[in-house]
């Protein structure tokens, strides 16, 4: 690595680059995924966009006539700056959960992802839970406790989901910022164990 | 070859010569404004200007897209154009483990964020 101090001391670069990283934060539309990352961003949620011509192929196109139409994807990120040259981000993902291309891309590299589930409507997660699943991303999953979720549920949750006693499940309340850094601290201790398992 | 997204840009910008794919650059990966960036006057482009006065301190291409209101697509090709012509760099970070692990499976990385998160 002698080329890249080389070039430091060259004065043509700025500092070291800062290493980035990413946490995913997945879940059903309206589960409080913009709140979660609200809670620790020291950024107010920023939301960027992406434009994707769809073919339309849904069940409820009566005419089954290809049409195409461009839509815009949306999704709410934050930053956190945990050291001079360390920051980490937070991508929520798209509330619908149809717009896979976008999760390629926003999982790709990540830490791991938070599947937040709001126990009214579980369902509202299995698309996330699967495609993390699938794609072998270390997850937790957080249990949005804004309607009084009690510890007591969690197992029965985690039947209901139908995910493995391997996986952490937590309690959180998304607005509160302590409780938001203990499942993203749980995350990364999660997906250290699965690095150190291999 | 250009982003389903990238319409808003016109063909010739679309087609310098990159050293990768747009979509390779990822979303987290920070965009800093080289001293060239700095010093080469004001960009007759007001977006492409936008971007290099935004990223004096180091920012996401999310943070480009969504600061400048621009789509994710559009911000990914204005971005490489001015890397390629050195007015930014971008410091992917997967590009800066290539041949090894990334950083998200990189121990002392995980490490390093656990503690920085604990010490918020």
């Amino acid at each position: 690595m002698a080329f890249v101090d080389s070039e430091v001391s060259g004065g043509t670069q700025a500092d070291q680059d800062a290493l980035s990283v990413k946490i995913v934060v997945a879940g059903g539309f309206g589960v409080g995924k913009t709140t979660f990352v609200g809670a620790v961003s020291e950024i107010e949620p920023l939301r960027t966009e992406a434009l994707m011509t769809e073919a339309s192929t849904s069940v409820d196109d009566l005419s089954m006539l290809p049409e195409k139409r461009t839509t815009t994807v949306a999704m709410d990120f934050g930053r956190i700056t945990l050291a001079d040259d360390l920051v980490l981000y937070l991508f929520g993902t798209p509330g619908q959960n149809r717009f896979w291309f976008m999760w390629d891309d926003i999982t790709r590299g990540a830490i791991g992802a938070v599947v937040l589930v709001d126990t009214r409507r579980l369902a509202d997660c299995f698309g996330a839970i699967d495609y993390v699943e699938q794609r072998g991303i270390p997850f937790v999953v957080a249990l949005n406790a804004f309607n009084g979720v009690q510890e007591h549920d969690v197992e029965d949750v985690r039947d209901a989901l139908q995910v493995g006693p391997e996986v952490p499940f937590v309690v959180t309340d998304a607005r509160e910022r302590e409780s938001v850094k203990v499942v993203l601290v749980t995350l990364v201790e999660h997906a250290m164990s699965l690095i150190q398992q291999t | 070859m250009a982003a389903p997204d990238g319409r808003r840009v016109r063909p010739y910008l679309a087609t310098r010569g990159r050293t990768r794919p747009v979509q390779d650059i990822a979303i987290e990966a920070l965009v800093s404004t080289t001293k060239n960036g700095r010093t080469n006057g004001s960009d007759p482009e007001p977006e492409r200007e936008r971007i290099l006065r935004l990223c004096h301190s180091p920012r996401s291409v999310a943070e480009v897209a969504a600061i400048v209101s621009m789509p994710l697509g559009v911000a990914r090709v204005l971005v490489a154009d001015l890397e390629t012509e050195g007015l930014v760099r971008v410091a992917d970070p997967h590009a800066a483990f290539a041949g090894s692990e990334e950083p998200a499976r990189n121990l002392s990385v995980l490490e390093r964020v656990r503690d920085g998160l604990r010490r918020l």
